[in-house]
């Protein structure tokens, strides 16, 4: 059995015992990876996907946090039937990855790089939505002479402050914040994701996609969450929510971005939305680095390339010819 | 004595009791690479209660989790998942230790019964921002603890000093001790020495330090609670 053929049997199966999945399935345009392999790294199991020619010019794509692979299921198909052979992989803990015990920027620093050996030695265009943009920008700093091109999707931090507030009222946000971090883990070993229907997935995710239709939505259930006797739910690991703890600065970010030695096309949706990072226009131009391309979308939010995938399709090749 | 084993998320963490004991309790955390000690150390002088000493992720007894990922935040995370079973505790950490201790009396206010910060391995942490960007890959051959990721990733572990007071202030402010986290370090790195200029932080050497806590955590208990007055 090859590896297409297998990816078929393991997708189609919970579809064809959900009805409303098998509807859900049908996406205009959307488009199911061509291959699915597993790379395992130093233990831990990668799901690395791929669309178009195994012969054609390989990109790596990387997903946003929450994300996975099947979110660029319209966008890479446009890239794959252009010639390109797209690979993207979900990162740890999401999608059909396994679930590691632990995560870190540095650690899906490294997981990138696993993948992108897999492909092969020569440098390739690479291109991050997100906190894979994010991801990237540190993966090239590292080895930069494997990367010969670079699109950053949304994926560049803003240098915004939090509106102030009081000292003590801050110190008490953090308590909460931190306490409730820690409660969390406490109880993550014995958590597992609340089952519902497709629907009923859909629209809790809606609350973070409000600019995403509910029938894409829809299609993302299909792929990005399991058919369980009680329900579908979603693949991710119980233990990773947003927020979190940590050090972490814009500036950090930004000062790596500046310094890129490759080329680097810059897309920005501008319109605010909850997942977004609400990075401006102004925000982002000091820190280019030298030759970059900056492209703005006044009428689209942060997904981008879900809400106008042949305009950006259409851009990143122009891009990369 | 086999250790008590603990669960956090998918790690098994190992929690040693090195004495058994009436009263307040006192968690040891050890220091980068380091693994718990067989008995109290004698620079920490006596304490009448129990002592329990933790293991980090990827060191000692504890397991070692596949391909990385270390962050003090999860050590914070060992660290609470060892308060929550002993349900109260004075904590003394010892380098990278020191630095989570900070964080756990933070983030533990009242469960936190004083928290004393000594010198030791992984103190330094990897600075006050990033340094330039690389990817390390150890050796997968090198299982045996502790775990190569934890040595390269915990040393490069960033560690702004304005990150530190905020959990100095939020101790501070949530603890009912008069001064809920003490210095014993000669080793001040930049978090360290912005920790030491925050009002309402001690100086002391260990065995100092704990005895200060251990006369008021003996006396909050002697006062008379509100229904016997």
């Amino acid at each position: 059995m090859n590896e297409a053929t297998s990816l078929a049997t393991a997708t189609s199966a919970p579809i064809a015992q959900d009805p409303a999945a098998a509807e859900a399935a049908r996406y205009p345009g959307a488009r199911r990876p061509d291959r699915r392999r597993t790379l395992v790294h130093h233990g831990l199991e990668l799901a690395v996907w791929e669309w178009g020619d195994e012969t054609g010019q390989p990109i790596l794509f990387a997903h946003g946090g929450f994300d996975f692979a099947g979110t660029f299921d319209v966008f890479a198909p446009l890239l794959a039937d252009a010639g390109y052979r797209v690979v993207s992989w979900d990162q740890r803990g999401h999608g059909d990855s396994g679930h590691a015990a632990l995560y870190s920027w540095d650690a899906d620093v490294r997981d990138m790089l696993a993948v992108l050996d897999s492909i092969g030695p020569d440098p390739i265009p690479i291109l991050g939505h997100s906190k894979g943009g994010g991801i990237a920008i540190h993966l090239i700093q590292a080895v930069p002479h494997r990367i010969t091109r670079f699109i950053n999707v949304d994926g560049i931090p803003s240098q915004k402050n939090p509106p102030d507030v009081a000292d003590h009222d801050r110190t008490k946000l953090l308590a909460n914040e931190l306490s409730g971090w820690l409660d969390h883990r406490g109880r993550a070993g014995t958590k597992t994701r609340r089952p519902d229907s497709i629907d009923g997935l859909a629209r809790r995710r809606q609350k973070m996609n409000p600019r995403l239709s509910i029938e894409w939505l829809r299609y993302l259930v299909t792929v990005g969450a399991r058919l369980d006797a009680d329900g579908w739910r979603w693949k991710i690991d119980p233990v990773l929510r947003p927020g979190g703890f940590g050090p972490w600065r814009a500036a950090w970010s930004l000062r790596r971005m500046v310094a890129l030695p490759v080329r680097m096309l810059a897309i920005l949706g501008l319109q605010p939305e909850p997942m977004g990072w609400g990075t401006s226009e102004e925000g982002v131009l000091p820190y280019l680095p030298r030759d970059a391309e900056l492209v703005t979308f006044e009428d689209t939010g942060h997904f981008v390339h879900i809400e106008q995938p042949e305009r950006v399709a259409a851009r990143v090749l122009e891009f990369l010819s | 004595m086999s250790p008590v084993r603990l669960r956090h998320d998918r790690v098994e963490l190992a929690l040693h009791i090195l004495q058994e004991g009436e009263g307040p309790a006192l968690l040891l955390l050890h220091g980068l690479g380091e693994r718990s000690p067989t008995e109290l150390p004698a620079e920490l002088g006596a304490w009448p209660g129990k002592v329990a000493a933790l293991d980090f992720t990827g060191h000692g007894e504890s397991s070692i989790p596949q391909a990385g990922g270390y962050t003090a935040e999860v050590l914070m995370g060992d660290a609470d998942t060892a308060l929550q079973h002993l349900g109260e505790a004075t904590v003394v950490g010892r380098g990278l230790g020191a630095y989570i201790a900070l964080l756990l009396a933070g983030a533990r206010p009242r469960a936190v019964r004083g928290a004393v910060l000594c010198d030791g391995l992984g103190l330094a942490g990897g600075g006050r921002e990033p340094g330039s960007s690389s990817v390390v890959f150890p050796n997968p051959a090198a299982s045996a603890p502790p775990d190569p990721f934890a040595l390269a990733e915990l040393a490069r572990d960033v560690r702004p000093p304005d990150y530190a007071t905020a959990f100095v202030r939020q101790a501070n402010q949530l603890s009912d001790l008069e001064q809920p986290v003490t210095v014993a370090c000669a080793d001040r790195p930049e978090w360290l020495e912005a920790v030491v200029q925050e009002p309402g932080v001690g100086e002391a050497r260990p065995a100092a330090a704990l005895a200060s806590y251990l006369v008021q955590l003996q006396a909050a208990s002697l006062q008379p609670g509100p229904e016997a007055c």
